[in-house]
């Protein structure tokens, strides 16, 4: 596997987007979107992440192995986040049961 | 990396010269005796650099967490917190990054084309240059905030603005220990980039590096990327998640 | 590869004044800085197994003080204070400086490149700076333990160690922090070597079980141990600055702890558990002379283990008042997880199965491996339970089950490794009938010392008290039992440690392959020189691949001179 020289080109039009987008993030998060708020943030971040990963540090061009690795990575972070989140995230029905339960002793968290 | 830093240390100009003459008989100076070939030592080197930033993006991410849980828990406090950062100073920071991550990849392009040595160290004095100059900014926002009584530690933090309905001041303090935790730990990580990038700066200087052999540069690249994409994360979660709220930055007089 | 010149065709008494007949790894330079220095991953090995043997008999040493504790009822040998000491000392020495590095650092570094077919690591110098975290880490954490100890328990749970604990909690965080660095450069070093540098011919599904068994150990190492890391850091954070993080006071949650710990703490336990599964692979396809049944299902388990192990975290917190939901997610993938690890005890079942099956000291352990981890296994499916687990949570229910699988399993793993591998790492055989015998009191000591503690739990003996009631008089008797057996596999213990210092000097040499087995490991001297091989060589057999004694003693020890072997080049003549 010879090494793929990425042209200067693309280098300055990655940077030219990641500096777009930066701008943006900035510009949207000045407007209320509600629920989307976050999702735009994170959609921008992610973006500007993946654009640094595939070009500016060559994975675009490089080995299936080190794509492995790089979605490796970022899959285990999932499996922290959603797992313990979905401990956090269903307690309140776990609340709500025994709100409604109706054994007296049972005070709400 | 480092081993074929230390490799190459000891044959200098050798590595220059060796670069350009046809290895039949003799091994590349920075060849290491257990490698068969350079491209074996490359190959071996990037995953060994990328298996290593994975478990740096597990490192960040137990942080992350404790974000996203209390950041959930109080939604209204680290809003209020996080106003009173300075967004103008982060979304610097973050465009400084942006141009040390281009400067880097530049500085590998020169290696890998076989520019002068003077290019190469160019486009790494910038990288480090840059570098400098986002841990300085960062320097006076930590004085900012510690002139505003805003370090996280019992007994010194002192919230002085008005505090809403939802908000206690333990939860702004909950966002501030967050926010040096993680903004702390991506300076350190910086400082170790630009303690790394002098000594491959001064080997660049000597013409160690060659589009044979590169790898120091390359690698190194690859770390000062991911403290980049660390920061591309930092910014949006810790400045602007409360732009929107209450009147945003401006109410909070920044 | 060794000549007639070399290394003797069959085991030979030793002749007095003759070190090794051959040059090798260990004669090849003298000197201390010949070893501190040195980018040999076999000296490494070795360095390894001194550190970690040291720290495997002081973990000892706390456990035969809770067990003298745990002899009366009444908590008369030490203050409670000092009991939550003991326990916590005997967990972290055990679970951080022996359990987890111990197959990997010592046999795993020794052995994996020869089983491809390489000269070293991927990183040899990494590889030697792992060591050196690892002893720094070792004397931070024993600095803090002898100055005035910790109490938390080796899980150091919230709020207790971030708030009320009067320990060194922050040092030995600290220690065990720096200790983190060395397994990951480990796994780190171990992931690259396999991927880039097998030998010819050697493709993935000819490699030998133990390597995919320390690939698997190796995805744990990277992806689970920054975790504790940022964790330890929090804690270390909480205690010095009081922000509340795991304050529940200040807003903080401290289950918050408990996931973050957990997440790295279950996948730890297969990093403990798969080396030495790798290891009964081995010696089971060794000692039954057959192939290993099921290879390809046995590899991929071993991943599954990794993967899956990752998934399971939440059953350690059953009654942290984790939300009920979360509780039965991870409840019923932790019964998915004991499937691979059923698959391989199937599997080397059926390798046993009409194999040609010989009971040296190895094969012994290995047996005993799997009679015990079927033991520990299941009673860890009934701690997934989750009705259950609010029974049995907290007692000695527990310490029975993740000690069946830690010394019944890892360390029974670990010792038949030894055994198996002795004569590769020091050229000298080990004396059998001594070895049969430790391996007999052991096995007994052990069953007598954590049987009895399943009994106890389910009767509700709570873990890490050091005082029980004196009115159910057959918790002494079980606690008697238990101590008694304690000492037995004290004893036990130390049995192997007196022979394999005396094989040193006196132990009859060994032949390149003295089982025999299958493996490069075994096609090149014992012990093996510097360079591991005299050429690369070029592999084109199957793993496990025996074929009938007659054949064996062409291909097999490789001692007769100028013998092609399947495959590989005839070596010059000039190096072992």
């Amino acid at each position: 596997m010879s090494e793929h020289i990425v042209p200067r080109k693309v280098y300055f039009v990655v940077f030219g987007a990641l500096m777009v987008l930066t701008a943006l993030t900035v510009f949207a998060a000045n407007i209320d979107f509600g629920v989307l708020n976050d999702v735009i943030a994170m959609t921008i971040a992610v973006t500007k992440a993946v654009l640094v990963i595939l070009f500016f540090m060559h994975v675009r061009y490089g080995s299936r192995l080190i794509m492995l690795v790089v979605v490796a990575g970022f899959f285990w972070l999932a499996i922290l986040m959603v797992l313990t989140l979905s401990d956090y995230n269903s307690r309140k029905w776990v609340e709500q049961r025994v709100r409604q339960s109706t054994i007296p002793s049972e005070a709400g968290r | 990396m480092a081993t074929h830093e230390i490799a190459a240390t000891h044959h200098g100009p050798a590595a220059a010269h060796a670069a350009h003459v046809p290895a039949e008989h003799s091994a590349h100076a920075a060849l290491a005796h257990h490698f068969d070939n350079l491209e074996q030592q490359r190959e071996a080197g990037s995953l060994g650099m990328w298996i290593f930033l994975a478990q740096e993006v597990m490192f960040f991410g137990g942080l992350f967490l404790a974000y996203v849980i209390y950041r959930t828990r109080f939604p209204e406090a680290f809003a209020a917190a996080s106003n009173h950062l300075n967004w103008k100073l982060g979304a610097f920071n973050t465009a400084v990054l942006i141009c040390s991550s281009l400067t880097m990849a530049l500085a590998v392009w020169a290696a890998q084309v076989g520019r002068t040595r003077r290019t190469q160290v160019f486009f790494m004095a910038l990288t480090g240059l840059l570098g400098a100059t986002f841990l300085g900014v960062k320097a006076v926002e930590y004085y900012d905030k510690y002139r505003d009584h805003l370090i996280p530690v019992r007994g010194w933090f002192h919230w002085e603005q008005p505090l809403s309905a939802n908000v206690s001041e333990q939860n702004i303090q909950m966002f501030y220990w967050i926010y040096f935790a993680m903004t702390g730990l991506h300076a350190l990580h910086m400082i170790i980039g630009i303690a790394i990038l002098l000594p491959i700066m001064y080997r660049a200087w000597k013409g160690a590096y060659s589009p044979e052999y590169h790898a120091p540069v390359e690698l190194f690249g690859l770390y000062w990327h991911f403290v980049d994409i660390v920061w591309i994360f930092l910014f949006p979660l810790l400045y602007l998640l409360g732009a929107h709220y209450a009147g945003g930055h401006a109410a909070a007089g920044h | 590869m060794s000549t007639a010149v070399g290394a003797p065709a069959t085991p030979i008494d030793a002749p007095r004044g003759v070190r090794f007949p051959h040059v090798n790894y260990l004669n090849a330079n003298y000197g201390i800085k010949s070893w501190l220095l040195t980018l040999d991953h076999k000296r490494i090995a070795l360095l390894y197994l001194a550190s970690v043997t040291f720290f495997f008999f002081l973990g000892g040493v706390y456990a035969i003080a809770i067990r003298l504790e745990l002899m009366t009822p009444a908590g008369d040998l030490v203050e409670s204070q000092t009991y939550n000491k003991l326990f916590t000392h005997h967990g972290v020495l055990m679970v951080f400086f022996f359990l987890i590095p111990s197959i990997p650092a010592i046999l795993g570094n020794f052995l994996i490149p020869l089983m491809i077919g390489a000269k070293d690591l991927a990183f040899p110098r990494l590889n030697l700076l792992s060591w050196y975290i690892y002893m720094a880490g070792g004397i931070i954490t024993l600095w803090a333990l002898l100055s005035g100890g910790v109490d938390t328990g080796w899980t150091f749970y919230t709020p207790f160690s971030t708030t009320f604990s009067n320990g060194y909690v922050v040092a030995a965080g600290l220690g065990i922090f720096v200790n983190g660095f060395s397994s990951i450069l480990t796994g780190l070093n171990f992931i690259v070597t396999i991927h880039t540098m097998r030998a010819p011919g050697m493709t993935w599904f000819r490699l030998p079980l133990f390597i995919w068994a320390h690939y698997a150990t190796s995805i744990i190492f990277i992806l689970g141990t920054p975790v504790i890391a940022i964790t330890i850091l929090l804690v270390a954070l909480e205690r010095l600055a009081r922000i509340g993080i795991f304050d529940p006071a200040l807003g903080g949650d401290p289950v918050l702890f408990q996931h973050l710990f957990w997440f790295y703490s279950h996948p730890a336990v297969y990093i403990m558990l798969l080396p030495s599964m790798g290891i009964v692979s081995e010696v089971i396809a060794t000692f039954s002379r057959k192939n290993i049944f099921g290879y390809t299902f046995v590899a991929f388990s071993s991943i599954a283990i990794a993967v899956f192990g990752f998934l399971v975290w939440g059953h350690h917190m059953f009654t942290s008042s984790q939300s009920i939901y979360a509780g039965m997610v991870f409840s019923f993938i932790s019964y998915a997880v004991a499937i691979p690890s059923a698959v391989k005890v199937f599997n080397w079942t059926a390798t046993l199965y009409k194999g040609s099956i010989s009971y040296d000291t190895p094969m012994l352990y290995a047996l005993a491996f799997i009679g015990l981890f079927l033991i520990g296994g299941m009673t860890g499916l009934f701690l997934a339970a989750l009705g259950l687990d609010v029974h049995v949570h907290d007692t000695y229910f527990v310490v029975a089950h993740f000690h069946y699988i830690m010394v019944g399993g890892a360390l029974m793993g670990y010792l038949g490794g030894m055994h198996y591998w002795w004569p590769k790492i020091t050229g000298r055989m080990y004396p059998e009938g001594w070895a049969r015998f430790a391996a007999l009191v052991i096995f007994v000591g052990f069953n007598l010392t954590f049987f009895p503690q399943f009994l106890l739990g389910y009767m509700g003996m709570p873990r890490r008290y050091h005082a029980y009631p004196v009115d159910a008089p057959v918790w002494q008797v079980l606690h008697v039992m238990s101590t008694s057996g304690a000492s037995i596999m004290g004893v036990g213990m130390l049995i192997p440690m007196v022979y394999f210092i005396w094989s040193m000097r006196y132990g009859k040499f060994a032949t390149a392959n003295p089982w025999p087995a299958t493996g490069l490991e075994w096609r090149t001297a014992s012990p093996p020189p510097t360079e591991n091989f005299g050429t690369t060589p070029v592999v084109t057999w199957e793993a496990y691949e025996f074929r009938p004694m007659e054949e064996t003693e062409v291909i097999g020890p490789g001692d007769t001179p100028a013998q092609p072997i399947d495959g590989m080049q005839p070596t010059d003549g000039k190096n072992p």
